[in-house]
């Protein structure tokens, strides 16, 4: 079910601690949350044993859905239920929520000043790199075997160049990768001696 | 223009909550060709503005979303995209939550885990065309896109420092 707690991680949050950790995350979150709540979480709180945090990293990102916030509700839930999903998740998106629409009530007010928009039009540019080597170090980790590689091309292609609905992507892609993924898994499992 | 309803909003945003394998990220492309192409309720470059604004300011994110909500259909319109976008992977992400590390040396967790890898990157990377696509192909605005990926790629410093070399560049009028 949920893993078992090591010594090192012998600190359970109250209500109001899951609350206030979260928010000093998502507050102090500039460019990517991950790095923040990974401390807060398993060095400052001790909330999480190294494990139990890449375990919990692993769903995040793997099921749809903000990662950051799936780990939120996870963990919430795990020390005080449906309560502590919410309350970890509120914690979070409060506070840069607010943030953020006041930037962008800021920035209606002032969308014609030339200035802003020069300004603005270079930061977008560098945030569009970011993404850009976000993806690439993100592809520097991944299994680079042929099947991948055709899949990572294909999807970006008919995401970014032909403009295909994601759901239709997902839906050809997703089987398809999985597939593969599974097959090449049997392989090595095979390889090592049949267990399954 | 004619604008969307919150309902409407709020359906939209629910079905892109559950596609968005690998996070908020991935759904770039596919907000912008609804919310752009298709139905033309903004800009490409307020798009890409309004995806500059959620980087430069601290949280998730996922907040990229708020900001298209709150320009389709103001405050109201904000909380019901991040609602609509956060509520539908929560409730899966409670639910799995609970079985995931039961399943840990499962061979179909392993392959789910490593099949949506590529997708998702191949998504990510297609996001950072997108985006630089819509921010404008004028030279020096390449130039800050192509710099700002090669040193956030090579350099473990906080990406927040080459967003604000950015602006300084803007500031000063060195793209015009």
């Amino acid at each position: 079910m949920i893993p078992p707690r090591s010594p090192d991680s012998a600190f359970v949050p109250t209500r109001a601690e899951l609350f206030l950790g979260f928010f000093k995350t998502g507050l102090s979150g500039f460019g990517g949350v991950m790095p923040h709540a990974r401390r807060m979480l398993v060095e400052d709180r001790r909330w999480l044993d190294d494990r139990q945090f890449t375990e919990l990293l692993s769903l995040g990102q793997t099921l749809p859905g903000p990662n950051i916030l799936n780990m939120a509700v996870v963990i919430g839930a795990r020390f005080h239920g449906w309560v502590g999903s919410v309350l970890a998740a509120l914690g979070l998106l409060s506070a840069p929520l607010v943030i953020v629409l006041s930037l962008a009530t800021l920035y209606g007010r002032f969308a014609h000043s030339a200035r802003l928009i020069q300004i603005l039009a270079a930061v977008a540019a560098a945030a569009a790199g970011l993404v850009l080597a976000t993806g690439g170090r993100l592809a520097t980790r991944m299994d680079r075997d042929a099947g991948s590689i055709f899949i990572l091309v294909v999807a970006f292609l008919a995401n970014f160049w032909l403009r295909l609905p994601l759901l239709g992507i997902l839906l050809v892609l997703g089987p398809l990768s999985i597939g593969l993924a599974w097959r090449s898994l049997r392989r090595e499992q095979r390889a090592q001696g049949g267990a399954p | 223009m004619n604008g969307p309803s919150l309902s409407g909003l709020f359906l939209r945003f629910c079905l892109f909550s559950l596609m968005a394998v690998g996070g908020a990220t991935a759904l770039v492309p596919e907000m912008h060709r609804q919310v752009v192409d298709l139905h033309g309720w903004m800009s490409s470059a307020d798009f890409a503005t309004l995806f500059a604004i959620a980087q430069a300011a601290p949280g998730p994110n996922v907040l990229f979303v708020s900001l298209i909500g709150w320009k389709l259909a103001g405050i109201p319109g904000a909380l019901v995209c991040t609602l609509g976008m956060c509520l539908p992977s929560a409730l899966l992400a409670f639910t799995v939550g609970r079985l995931w590390d039961r399943f840990r040396h499962s061979t179909w967790r392993m392959a789910i885990e490593r099949g949506l890898a590529p997708i998702t990157i191949g998504l990510v990377l297609g996001s950072g065309c997108l985006l630089v696509q819509a921010t404008g192909t004028r030279g020096p605005l390449l130039v800050i896109a192509a710099l700002s990926a090669l040193l956030s790629f090579r350099s473990k410093l906080n990406p927040l420092w080459w967003l604000a070399g950015a602006a300084l560049l803007g500031g000063v009028g060195a793209l015009s």
